[in-house]
């Protein structure tokens, strides 16, 4: 078999949520041949040292990326606006970590 | 043996480390990485489910047994597990090359396997030993994912290609009638009934192949009639393929009976 399979199986992208309450974090990308095939693959490649409790597979053809030469237009205009960042505050002592 | 429930855990102890063993021959030769990963997965649950088993049985056993001794001290004849599960991956469609398994014949016996392994499972987690109701309730889960996983390739397999169909039907007919042995009145059918359940009864058998028969209609295959030479692993009269592959897993730690990590 393994000489005769060509490996077409279209690209996906796994999202594990680790815990409830915390969201889906994209942990990377595996082949498979449907929806179906690709969540068992992503159970057994990205799950299996307990790592989740629950799952989302999208098809890499379904993401729309950003261009890389567009990443100055994109994200520099950012850069010089550090007024956008809450760092201008004292975080009282009882709110603990944010 | 003196503890009565103790040929039904070797039996199912063995099940479990012979076809952990097996399946995990496709380690580092998968037709796709993702497979690999998934299969070798299944190889630990189930060495992980043969494992509690064989710890139970030294314990009943006393005299110095462990897991250890079990899995790796005991020759072929002691072995209870079905012959099914002793197999090579070859199938009736494969050369016998090692590096030409038969992805077909693994899965269908995955698939054969599971589906009893999830009835047997689901009948001792009710049973009156609770040491072993505890380790079926654990292995439910598992088997659950692997039945799964092997009826959505058999399907998948069943109903593709002209070429997977014809190697997946081999695969049912080549693999059937070693099933015959799920329901012999064997050893473990009276150690079964001990602990308080019918393993091997009619009741179990049309449920098991009521399981199949949904997949194998889905998976436009055809179930081979019943009949052909019943196999009899289970009172240890075994195939010639276990001793090579009880040689491979046991020969390292012969050579080296004392070795430690």
């Amino acid at each position: 078999m393994s000489t005769t399979t060509s490996h077409e199986w279209p690209l996906w992208e796994v999202f594990v949520r680790s815990k409830q309450g915390l969201e889906h974090r994209h942990c990377g990308s595996l082949h498979a041949s449907d929806a179906k095939h690709a969540m068992q693959m992503a159970r057994d490649v990205y799950t299996r040292r307990q790592e989740g409790v629950s799952l989302w597979v999208v098809a890499s053809a379904d993401i729309h990326a950003s261009e890389p030469h567009d990443k100055a237009a994109l994200f520099e205009p950012a850069s010089d606006k550090i007024f956008r960042h809450p760092s201008f505050y004292d975080i009282p002592d009882e709110v603990g970590h944010m | 043996m003196d503890e009565p429930q103790l040929p039904l855990l070797l039996h199912l102890a063995d099940n479990c480390l012979v076809l952990g063993q097996r399946n995990a021959e496709w380690c580092g030769h998968a037709p796709v990485l993702e497979e690999d990963i998934a299969l070798a997965n299944h190889s630990l649950d189930l060495i992980g489910q043969s494992r509690l088993l064989y710890q139970y049985a030294a314990e009943l056993m006393g005299k110095g047994e462990t897991e250890d001794s079990l899995a790796y001290f005991r020759d072929a004849p002691a072995f209870r597990n079905f012959t099914l599960l002793e197999l090579p991956h070859h199938g009736p469609l494969a050369p016998s090359g090692s590096s030409q398994r038969d992805f077909a014949t693994t899965l269908v016996r995955n698939f054969l396997y599971g589906a009893w392994a999830l009835g047997t499972w689901s009948s001792l987690a009710q049973c009156s030993d609770a040491q072993l109701a505890a380790i079926a309730a654990k292995a439910i889960k598992e088997t659950t994912y692997h039945w799964q996983y092997a009826q959505d390739w058999v399907i998948r397999m069943g109903d593709g290609t002209d070429e997977s169909q014809r190697r997946t039907q081999a695969a049912l007919e080549h693999l059937m009638p070693y099933t015959q042995e799920f329901w012999m009145p064997l050893a473990h059918a009276q150690a079964a009934l001990n602990v308080g359940v019918a393993l091997s009864g009619a009741q179990a058998q049309s449920e098991w192949s009521s399981r199949i028969d949904a997949v194998l209609q889905q998976a436009c295959l055809k179930r081979p009639p019943d009949g052909g030479f019943v196999p009899s692993g289970n009172h240890g009269s075994h195939s010639e393929h276990l001793t090579y592959l009880l040689g491979d897993m046991q020969s390292l730690v012969r050579a080296h009976p004392k070795a430690v990590w």
